[in-house]
């Protein structure tokens, strides 16, 4: 008998679920936010269809504000694996020049993410999208299904969610619905950090402790990366040895500050830190139940 | 926290890298929880996350506040509140339904799938199983065996999880007596011989307290078992898999380039080598592995339940949902078959009413008989029935349109488990467990013939196909496909028409209007148009058909290209001016029932190949439309 490791049977169904995705949609693709989690996921993707190339294109929604890194690391991977790459900006927030600075994370998360999501699925005109969503992020990830449907304006509707049996996913929809994909569902954070060390996936350096120009908001780190930063008055960033735990816009990105500059000491610190990952996303904190709201807004 | 969490937090901090080494050969189980609140099952799961350390500081600040505002433990950390989102759930009218929790040892990584446990989330507890390995079934110290733990282990053993732990909880409330545990144990096994659970593990346990949990309890000296997570670590789960034959059903063929031809899927059974006989199925074609493709290199053996990419060494002809099978112990192939249903909407079981089956990596169609009996899930009685409603589990005949590879659900859950789907709304309605076949067709091959369809449509000089003219009574389909099938004739093609009322005079006259007569109908019309179109002839069909999922099953019969829905459309007021037959008169004086546009429903098509509003063109204009429509697909 071949005693499976853990790692071994999340991959396996991860790709199965991929697999089955593809057959069954007309027009496929891929969120790809370039985080850890995506890096797995379209690792896991390439493995899925070898020898054969990716057999949908990959969409980045982005907001202009990420990391000058992340930028650099989705064009070498894209370019490294032949995969179409289709960047979407929400061109009403790229008009009204909507930034974190002045216009708030939930208006800035809402108008080019959640908005500019919607435009890229409807031009695109997709009928089901991966997303590199996990189980246990959150509490109410916890039922969220693996193939969940979402109506013609992309909201979540209780009464659409199917049962999931066995491997059987159901990725049958009416014209204009769509099936968000989860290959990841029932991975955890240590499950993708462990992945990533065994298998040499590159992830953004931002995920590695090193001295960072950062300034102090109201006790979250912030990096400034760009000089669209906007100071307080007498404020002058502090050069700290920083790692982020999530990637995302980086203005609305907390960095911890920390010593860990390999794959081990990440996960050793994460095992021994006393606080959930979700933590240094500044949206999260916007009101009670904010994600479970997001969600049926649209909001991945 | 336990001295166990102290010692791995220093291992950790002391040798990450050993630590981690470790932790990458870790398996993983997946289990759920059966049981009611009032058992402590949302206890139980809150002290394995937080005994496992997947609490977080930030999660226990609002566990300690939350447990101050609603907790049951008098302020004390209520682990329950952990995962127990039910009331809250309730009052904002989101779905109970099935939560997937996720904790880790350094043995194993678990996924729990946690369910309400009352009878009329029976869906949710059957889904939650589907993908359980083993299942722990808490009983109440105080109470004993009750009717929810008959319906739980049924569920469980319908479900083919062999392994059961029977968690005899709060063990502290009967002051850790050991006379209660045995007589729960000895009552428990004599119920469940009659089910097919393999192995049962009876532990003493209290997850309040935390007995029996992670570390062996001082209060239960008399007890020598395993502890509950001990027992989660230790239990065998991959050796049966891997032992049967082999089995991989075809998601996706592979074909980047003219020299590779690989197929791809997930190894529901057995194990794979090069040099492996293997049988095709429904085919038949028999051929051997060439090599076990991955991107990480090529494997020599792979096991269930990798997924993997074989090429084989022949030119045989493999499509999605076909099974590659071990060519010694090949599965079954059948088209009728007996099944366990648990059905899983508020709409009921319509007899004679195609659904689609989706099993292994196929999609088909599907009838489903009127159920032979159906099982009390609290007694195991089995009842009379007409027809299966939410939550209902019965035992029913399932008829597909075509053949498919198959194992019995009790040997294989990917090979014999499926789902249903319903055509208009998409959803799944209901899943079954495929028992045997009442009709098998595994010596019934297809007879290949000289003469096939392209040979004999193109001694007729133009291509075959089938215009399906739907639209209620006297909304002009006949008039329509009358003029249109003497213009073909005129051209010289070859048509034949197939007219609703007529057929009923002959092939159909056995059936009436009920909605599983109309389906039978127009399934048989169907075939026929389908043998037509083989004969190389432009069917014409005018008939009601006023279901979508009817109309669609006859499109899937025939190739791409080959059916053409023409929706036949004139507001009620003016057919039931026209009336030729006097149906709407009979309707209205209360002769006639089942009248579509009246008291029966009509479906209309949301995408038809041709929309014809006949109370705003004439017939003719109407019939050059579909003749255009014809010309421009290639057909003439």
């Amino acid at each position: 008998m071949t005693r499976l490791t853990h790692l071994q049977r999340l991959e396996a169904e991860s790709i199965s679920i991929m697999r089955d995705a593809v057959s069954e949609s007309e027009r496929p693709v891929m969120l790809y936010s370039i985080g850890k989690d995506s890096a797995v996921m379209l690792h896991l993707a390439v493995k899925a269809f070898y020898p054969g190339t990716l057999p949908f294109p990959l969409l980045h929604v982005d907001t202009t504000w990420k990391f000058q890194d992340m930028y650099r690391l989705r064009e070498k991977k894209t370019n490294e694996i032949g995969a179409e790459l289709i960047v979407h900006r929400n061109p009403r927030a790229l008009e009204l020049g909507i930034n974190p600075f002045d216009h708030g994370s939930a208006m800035h998360t809402d108008i080019w993410k959640t908005e500019g999501l919607k435009q890229a699925l409807d031009n695109g005109g997709y009928d089901l999208a991966f997303g590199g969503a996990r189980r246990d992020e959150e509490k109410s990830r916890a039922k969220e299904r693996i193939f969940s449907v979402r109506t013609k304006d992309h909201r979540w509707d209780p009464k659409l969610q199917r049962p999931e049996l066995w491997r059987l996913y159901n990725a049958r929809v009416h014209p204009g619905e769509s099936v968000r994909v989860f290959p990841l569902s029932n991975w955890t954070e240590l499950d993708v950090w462990q992945y990533i060390a065994q298998q040499g996936i590159e992830i953004v350096s931002l995920y590695f402790a090193a001295e960072r120009p950062v300034v102090d908001r109201d006790g979250t780190l912030i990096m400034v990366d760009d000089d669209r930063f906007r100071f307080r008055e007498g404020e002058v960033p502090m050069r700290k040895k920083v790692r982020f735990r999530t990637l995302g816009c980086y203005p609305l990105s907390g960095a911890i500050e920390s010593e860990a500059d390999t794959l081990s000491a990440i996960i050793q610190e994460m095992l021994l830190a006393r606080t959930s990952e979700r933590q240094g996303r500044l949206i999260d904190h916007d009101g009670k139940a904010s994600m479970e709201k997001k969600k049926q807004e649209g909001y991945f | 926290m336990t001295s166990d969490f102290a010692v791995q937090q220093a291992r950790i901090a002391d040798d990450i890298e050993a630590y981690l080494h470790e932790h990458e050969h870790k398996s993983l189980l997946r289990f759920i929880t059966c049981g009611s609140v009032d058992d402590g099952k949302s206890t139980l799961i809150g002290r394995l996350l937080y005994e496992s350390q997947m609490v977080f500081e930030d999660q226990l600040a609002s566990l300690a506040a939350d447990s101050r505002v609603s907790g049951t433990q008098g302020g004390e950390l209520d682990l329950a509140l952990l995962v127990d989102g039910l009331a809250a759930e309730r009052e904002q009218g989101i779905t109970i339904d099935v939560a997937y929790r996720f904790f880790s040892t350094e043995k194993r990584k678990f996924i729990v799938a946690d369910t309400p446990g009352h009878e009329q989330y029976t869906r949710n507890m059957v889904t939650g199983a589907s993908t359980a390995d083993l299942a722990i079934i808490l009983i109440d110290a105080r109470k004993g065996v009750l009717t929810q733990t008959r319906r739980h282990s049924y569920l469980v053993s319908l479900l083919g999880i062999q392994h059961v732990v029977l968690a005899v909880n709060k063990i502290d409330a009967v002051d850790y007596a050991e006379d209660v545990v045995r007589q729960i144990d000895v009552d428990y096994r004599a119920f469940a011989k009659d089910l097919s659970l393999r192995d049962i593990v009876t532990i003493p346990t209290s997850a309040l307290v935390g007995d029996n949990i992670l570390t062996k309890s001082p209060n239960t000296p008399w007890y020598d078992g395993p502890t509950l997570l001990g027992h989660l670590e230790a239990v065998e789960i991959e050796e049966e898999l891997q032992h049967q034959p082999f089995r991989m059903p075809v998601q996706w063929v592979s074909r980047p380039d003219l020299d590779f031809r690989g197929f791809a899927g997930q190894i529901a059974g057995g194990s794979v080598r090069p040099g492996d006989e293997v049988r095709v199925l429904p085919s038949g074609r028999v051929s051997k592995v060439a090599r076990i493709v991955t991107m990480d290199g090529d494997l020599e053996a792979a096991v269930a339940p990798l997924s993997v990419t074989l090429t084989l060494q022949d030119q045989v002809d493999v499509s999605r949902g076909d099974v590659l099978a071990a060519a010694s112990a090949s599965p079954g192939v059948a088209d009728q078959f007996t099944a366990t249903l648990v059905w899983m909407a508020e709409q009921e079981l319509e007899p004679g009413r195609p659904y689609l089956l989706k099993i292994g990596a196929r999609t088909v169609s599907a009838t489903v008989q009127a159920p032979d009996h159906k099982v009390d899930v609290n007694t195991l009685e089995q009842l009379p029935a007409e027809t299966l409603g939410l939550n209902e589990i019965g035992v029913c005949t399932v008829t597909l349109d075509r053949p498919v590879p198959f194992d019995p659900y009790s040997d294989s859950r990917d090979m014999g488990g499926f789902i249903l789907i319903d055509r208009l709304t998409n959803n799944t309605i209901g899943a079954g467990m495929l028992d045997s076949a009442t009709r098998r067709s595994d010596n019934v091959h297809w007879q290949a013939t000289d003469v096939d369809k392209a040979a004999r449509s193109a001694l007729k000089g133009h291509r075959p196909g089938v215009v399906w003219f739907t639209g209620v009574p006297s909304s002009g389909k006949s008039t329509i496909a009358n003029l249109v099938e003497r213009q073909l004739r005129l051209a010289g093609r070859h048509t034949y028409l197939l007219d609703g009322d007529n057929v009923r005079h002959g092939l159909n006259k056995d059936l009436g209007f009920s909605a599983a007569d109309r389906s039978e109908n127009i399934r048989r019309v169907g075939e026929v148009a389908r043998l037509m179109v083989d004969a190389g002839l432009i069917v014409l069909v005018t008939l009601v058909s006023p279901y979508r999922a009817d109309r669609q099953l006859a499109r899937e019969h025939l190739e791409d290209g080959e059916f053409f829905e023409v929706f036949v459309d004139a507001p009620l007021a003016v057919v039931q001016a026209r009336d030729p037959k006097g149906l709407y008169r009979k309707a209205a004086a209360g002769e006639a029932t089942n009248v579509t546009g009246v008291d029966s429903p009509y479906e209309a098509p949301e995408q038809p190949d041709l929309h014809l509003r006949t109370d705003e063109m004439e017939p003719e204009v109407a019939a050059s439309m579909v003749l255009a429509m014809l010309a421009e697909a290639g057909i003439t």
